[in-house]
């Protein structure tokens, strides 16, 4: 199995990365990748319905996130729910996109336009 | 459904079928932890900001989706694509082309300021029903009415003019003072007239046509202020009218004021104006026709012959004939455009059947069935576009062809462009179509169960396509034979007309227009001198058999109706009339017509000899039915004359009109400076070889007689009659272009059907060869499907056909709108298609090997 390529898809949309990482440690539904995003982003970044599901929708369809059928523990389930978790081609995707956010960083640094942190 | 459901039908429906509900419930559960009006308020708008924007870029998703989908299925198969463009663009190019002129002929604004508001005023009697009103009508009109703001008056007239260069004949017109401020129009360079330049002895002034402008002058703002010799006289012109501008039609190209003398009022028989009046704020042309009416009936206690008076807007002077043509047109031109939908809708058919499978799997894997049909519509308006585009180019391209059909007689702009209001004619009709023809197929899709597509061999569905589609090609084969039979009834009205004796030898005659300047040449002894010198050194040319002058040519100038009397007979009635000419000796013989009794005139009939007159034969007979006319006296041109000579009938008015009898005048019997419109002027030269050779000739003859007298319209007879059916001529030829675009896209529908018949018989086919039926059996067996087919749209179409014929008898010159010749060369026409495109799928399927397509069952 060959590594997909997560170029095409960079840079990717501020919501789409969010929405990655709120699916990368267990399937979400829509309200509880709102939550997460928020809680995430200290309350900075609340997703609207519409944007979620139309962000969902297009990351279906390019494969960066899959709908899931087995649900997680029961006492959590609601049925009528549909539950989103990353793909192997998310995770890629992610991970380029965090890592182009690192160099961009980087370069900020070095022109001293962002703080030294220690590592 | 609470009012959040409802915004959420912003969506696309596959969206919110997906999404709807959780959106819902989030929604729900942030209004739950709401607790006073405002932050509700705020969720509200938050929700409105939210919905909005998202749907509206959802829909933008699908769309793009589906154009990049649909860019690759047309790529795929290049011929479809091509074939579906090139329809379209035959429909909605002729429906815009023919819209194009018919809105410029029937419907736009003339060019006029408040133009709707602007009438034309005719005098009126049984028999004409408008006629042109005299000074004297003009001026107690004017006086009298109450419901003009004011009333204006033109007659159009020709002069040489005398600038830089060669003499040039230009048409122009006489006008009042007035006549532009009632029609709202402003000059492009210098100013209009003053009244003070309208009075009797003012000096001369002319407005140039911008045309004129900048063929004698360069188009240079010098040119005002500066002064030019109309007929000998000057003029000094004082303005410049813009390009768009022409009135009282499109060959005028100057305008001078008429400066009446006192005289001019004095005869009420001198009809010769056009009158045009601008309605007053709050009349309605009824109104107007009312105040009129009452202005006549005074006037008819003082003269108590007044005629009948009727009034029209001034947009309304198509005539019958060409407005009947344009709608002829533009009924032709939308029964094209029904075909190529028909045909599109056909098309897109055949190919969703080609493509049920892989519509099937899209349904099967979740596409909705909305999704596939607005596929499928996208589909068609992407070709529809591309078609639309392609049409417009083809209208562009006809506009010179087209700009013939608007009757010159009207005050329009030379040529119809393509502009806003056309393009946006277009983009309906492109919309129209794409919608038209790409719903068909999807509501095709929407009545099958599409999991039937995904079965192997599946028939299901395809009966009712045929179906729909064989009510298809029955409508464009039916659309077809009208427009056939349609276009066959006009060439044989053609025909007949061309056919038309016009009283005179048509072949190997030259003709041309002189003018003698009316100052020098008043005197008769002066003109008779010019026609002298100039016809003998004429008839002195080789090839010259004989030539002469006469006022006009018959069909060159169709007018010229003169009263006459019978001395002794108390007649006075409408029909008395006739259509008067002075000629030079040797006329009859140079046009060829023939002389039945008596003489021709001769250079004795001078004003010391008795007045003669030569009649037609249709005068004679109306006068004396069973007796000699030779020797009766006639009263014309307020003069007995003698008749010495009847001659045969010549059609004056024109091929397709009935004309006035005949009176020729010696043109040595009129008193000096009388009558100068009616001074011969028009040369006929008849010649044994080719006419046209002489012009030169000709042309140098008269420069050398006099260099002032300019020699215009310089053409054989043949091309005037053939200009008398050129409009007829150049509307057939759209039509023709019309029916054979109609039958070729009928054979595309006929043959594309036929083979999809072909290609569900193929196992049929099999079992017939395998079980012994012969190639040309196969061959005839599809050839008589495809005539069956087409027989019952050929029978319809017939009907139709004799409905479209009945409603455009005005045009048929007599012709019976069910012409037995003319509905059967439809009908083979129709036959011969129907035959000729079922024979390449009838071939395939003689080709078919029994065995292969046995063996797929």
């Amino acid at each position: 199995m060959t590594n997909p390529d997560p170029s095409p898809f960079l840079p990717l949309p501020l919501a789409t990365f969010h929405i990655l990482l709120a699916t990368a440690d267990e399937a979400r539904h829509g309200y509880a990748i709102i939550q997460e995003v928020e809680a995430r982003t200290g309350g900075a970044l609340r997703l609207s319905a519409g944007t979620l599901y139309r962000s969902i929708q297009r990351m279906l369809e390019d494969g960066l996130i899959e709908e899931v059928r087995e649900r997680p523990a029961p006492e959590d389930d609601d049925e009528r729910r549909r539950y989103y978790r990353i793909t192997r081609l998310g995770s890629a995707v992610a991970r380029a996109e965090a890592s182009r956010l690192t160099e961009l960083v980087a370069f900020a640094r070095a022109a001293g336009l962002a703080p030294e942190t220690r590592s | 459904m609470n009012l959040y459901a409802v915004l959420l039908r912003l969506f696309p429906k596959s969206f919110r079928l997906e999404y709807g509900e959780e959106m819902r419930r989030i929604f729900d559960r942030r209004r739950a932890s709401t607790d006073d009006p405002l932050s509700r308020a705020r969720l509200w708008l938050e929700a409105l900001m939210d919905v909005i924007p998202n749907a509206l870029m959802a829909h933008v998703d699908i769309l793009r989706q589906d154009l990049t989908f649909t860019a690759r299925t047309l790529l795929r198969t290049p011929g479809f694509t091509l074939t579906a463009i090139v329809v379209a663009a035959l429909g909605i190019g002729a429906t815009t082309a023919a819209f194009s002129v018919t809105d410029r002929v029937l419907f736009r604004e003339l060019p006029f300021g408040d133009s709707e508001r602007l009438v034309s005023l005719y005098q009126a009697e049984p028999g004409y029903s408008r006629f042109e009103p005299s000074p004297s009508h003009y001026r107690d009109w004017k006086q009298m009415n109450t419901v003009f703001t004011d009333l204006g008056a033109s007659a159009s007239t020709s002069m040489n003019l005398i600038g830089d260069g060669e003499p040039l004949r230009v048409n122009g017109s006489w006008v009042t003072s007035n006549l532009f401020d009632i029609l709202r129009v402003a000059p492009q360079v210098g100013r209009l007239f003053t009244p003070e330049e309208d009075m009797e002895g003012a000096p001369g002034t002319v407005i140039l046509s911008y045309g004129l402008w900048v063929e004698a002058f360069g188009g240079a703002a010098s040119a005002v202020g500066r002064t030019i010799r109309l007929d000998e006289q000057s003029y000094t012109v004082i303005g410049v009218m813009p390009r768009n501008f022409s009135f009282p039609n499109r060959a005028t190209r100057f305008w001078t004021p008429f400066r009446f003398n006192a005289g001019a009022f004095e005869d009420r028989d001198n009809h010769y104006l056009n009158i045009v009046g601008r309605l007053k704020p709050g009349v309605s042309l009824d109104g107007a026709r009312a105040g009129m009416k009452a202005v006549n009936a005074r006037l008819r206690l003082i003269y108590p012959k007044e005629n009948d008076l009727t009034l029209a807007l001034l947009r309304d002077q198509v005539p019958q004939q060409a407005r009947l043509l344009l709608v002829a047109l533009f009924g032709a031109a939308l029964c094209v455009l029904l075909i190529a939908c028909t045909n599109l809708a056909s098309l897109l058919i055949a190919r969703s059947l080609q493509r049920r499978k892989e519509l099937a799997v899209r349904t099967a894997i979740g596409a909705g069935r909305e999704r596939l049909i607005r596929q499928l519509v996208t589909e068609s308006i992407v070709l529809s576009l591309l078609g639309g585009i392609m049409g417009i180019a083809l209208a562009y391209g006809a506009t010179p062809l087209l700009a013939q059909l608007a009757p010159a007689n009207l005050p329009l702009p030379e040529m119809a462009a393509i502009d806003a209001r056309i393009l946006a004619f277009a983009a309906l009709m492109t919309i129209a179509t794409g919608l038209g023809f790409g719903i068909v197929p999807a509501l095709a899709l929407n009545g099958e169960n599409s999991l039937d597509g995904l079965r192997e061999g599946a028939r299901g569905g395809v009966g009712g396509r045929r179906r729909l589609r064989s009510a298809l090609v029955f409508a464009e084969v039916a659309i077809s034979v009208v427009l056939l039979a349609s276009c066959g009834l006009l060439i044989r009205a053609l025909w007949k007309v061309q056919s038309t004796d016009p009283g005179f030898a048509t072949e190997g005659l030259l003709t041309a227009r002189t003018s003698l300047p009316v100052g020098r040449y008043s005197p008769t002894a002066a003109r008779a001198q010019f026609y002298e010198k100039v016809l003998t050194e004429i008839r002195a040319l080789p090839g010259v058999k004989s030539a002469a002058f006469t006022s006009f040519l018959p069909m060159v100038m169709r007018g010229g109706i003169w009263d006459v009397k019978i001395p002794g007979r108390d007649q006075n009635r409408a029909e008395d009339k006739v259509s008067m000419r002075f000629i030079t000796p040797g006329y009859f013989e140079t046009m060829g017509i023939p002389l039945l009794k008596g003489r021709d005139f001769n250079s004795f009939d001078t004003r010391s000899a008795p007045s003669a007159v030569v009649v037609s034969e249709s005068f004679a007979k109306r006068y004396w039915p069973d007796q000699d006319p030779l020797g009766r006296v006639v009263n014309v041109t307020f003069e007995d004359r003698i008749i010495v000579g009847v001659a045969a009938d010549v059609k004056v008015r024109g091929l397709e009109r009935i004309s006035e009898p005949q009176a020729y005048l010696g043109h040595q019997q009129v008193n000096d400076g009388w009558v100068p419109f009616y001074a011969p002027k028009d040369l006929a030269v008849r010649v044994s070889g080719d006419p046209a050779a002489l012009s030169a000739a000709v042309r140098d003859i008269i420069r050398r007689a006099d260099p002032l007298v300019p020699l215009s319209d310089v053409r054989t007879m043949k091309n005037i009659i053939e200009a008398e059916t050129a409009s007829r001529s150049a509307q057939l030829a759209i039509l023709e272009a019309f029916a054979l675009i109609a039958t070729l896209l009928a054979a595309i529908g006929l043959q594309g059907l036929i083979s999809f018949s072909v290609s569900c018989r193929l196992q049929e086919i099999g079992v017939r060869m395998v079980l012994g039926a012969s190639k040309s059996h196969i061959v005839r067996l599809v050839i008589d499907d495809g005539l069956r087919l087409a027989a019952a749209g050929v029978v319809v179409g017939i009907g139709l056909a004799y409905a479209a014929g009945r409603s455009m008898a005005a045009l048929l010159a007599g012709l019976d709108p069910l012409d037995a010749p003319t509905f059967l060369a439809a009908v083979a026409l129709s036959a011969l298609m129907a035959a000729t495109s079922s024979l390449l799928p009838a071939m395939r399927a003689a080709r078919v090997n029994p065995t292969s397509v046995m063996r797929i069952e």
